[in-house]
């Protein structure tokens, strides 16, 4: 059965495609991680185009989850929805840290959960604490 | 008050032109609260839209400008990419099959651009921001029809006003208090934008 893909979007390349690596490191089996790091210059920002091409390449039938950075990087995730209507109900984006938040996508959409549980579960990355008290 | 096609494409060109001519000073004001990137990214974004209308040849006003919306989001990273970009989109659409721009046509283009911005942006007038510049302009021209000179000189008052604002939205917002004391970059391209719409008006109408 298909899984949820996962997107990471970072206004730098090297960042992106390290949390890729990272994620990918608990193999979780079926599920695509693509990044879409940098701009189509390799500079620091992000780009509709990338993030449109990286969606392509990992879409599945359950959907695609994307997760982003900081500040204008959420814009161009908007534009990309906007640019793939065809993808309408099964493409969103997460409100989430992005290390914490890709790494819980990768493993829950791992479990087989849907598209709306993956992105609860990343979203709710917010709230963890990472040192006890 | 018209716009033709041609004054249109000279718009855009202009555009260019004040973005490579200031490409320094919008860096400037976004180093001091920003990341610093908005005149290296206008400046690019800008003289790609800018050769694309070079090149090719438009039936219509909204062909010409959706062609420039694509390649501002496409070329220029960063906030202004996707806001200049949804800006122009917007007003293509507005100006879809018209070949020359009255007065009532051509704010109903700025009124759907200012739309596109608040819409990606999620800001409003006072968070020091492009749309400080680009709702006080909308709202004269709605009031009182385009007059270009006056949307210039509105522009450059309300970039001005800026100095003083607190940023509420985009990097600059985590400065808080000390954002004051410096112009919004987007403010200030945004009065590029419309400084070079009275220059390219005055001289097709002489």
């Amino acid at each position: 059965m298909a899984k949820v893909s996962i997107i990471v979007i970072s206004h730098s390349k090297e960042l992106a495609d390290g949390i890729v690596d990272l994620v990918s490191q608990t193999k979780q089996e079926d599920v695509a991680i693509a990044a879409a790091g940098g701009t189509e210059e390799g500079e620091i920002g992000t780009s509709v185009d990338r993030i449109t091409g990286a969606v392509e390449s990992v879409t599945t039938e359950e959907g695609v989850l994307l997760l982003f950075d900081i500040g204008s990087a959420l814009m161009n995730a908007e534009m990309a929805l906007e640019m793939l209507p065809e993808l309408e109900g099964r493409i969103t984006i997460a409100d989430a840290p992005l290390v914490e938040g890709a790494y819980i996508a990768a493993v829950e959409a791992g479990m087989g959960k849907t598209l709306e549980e993956v992105k609860k579960a990343a979203e709710s990355a917010k709230e963890w604490k990472k040192i006890e008290d | 008050m018209e716009l033709s096609a041609a004054v249109m494409k000279q718009w855009a060109l202009r555009i260019n032109e004040k973005m490579q001519e200031h490409k320094d000073k919008l860096s400037e004001l976004d180093q001091a609260i920003g990341d610093g990137d908005h005149g290296h990214n206008m400046a690019r974004g800008f003289q790609e839209a800018a050769n694309k209308v070079n090149d090719s040849s438009y039936d219509d006003i909204g062909t010409m400008y959706k062609d420039i919306a694509s390649t501002l989001i496409s070329k220029v990273g960063g906030a202004s990419g996707p806001l200049y970009g949804t800006a122009f989109l917007k007003a293509a659409n507005a100006w879809k099959g018209r070949d020359v721009l009255d007065s009532e046509a051509f704010t109903e283009g700025i009124e759907a651009a200012v739309g596109g911005i608040e819409t990606r942006g999620k800001a409003s007038f006072g968070d020091k921001t492009m749309l400080d510049v680009w709702i006080p302009v909308r709202d004269e021209m709605k009031e009182r029809g385009v007059d270009t000179e006056q949307a210039n000189k509105t522009a450059a008052k309300e970039a001005e006003a800026t100095i003083d604002r607190v940023a509420k939205k985009g990097r600059a917002s985590y400065l808080g208090e000390r954002s004051k004391g410096h112009m919004d970059p987007g403010a200030f391209s945004s009065q590029l934008v419309f400084e070079a719409l009275a220059e390219v008006y005055k001289e097709g109408a002489s």
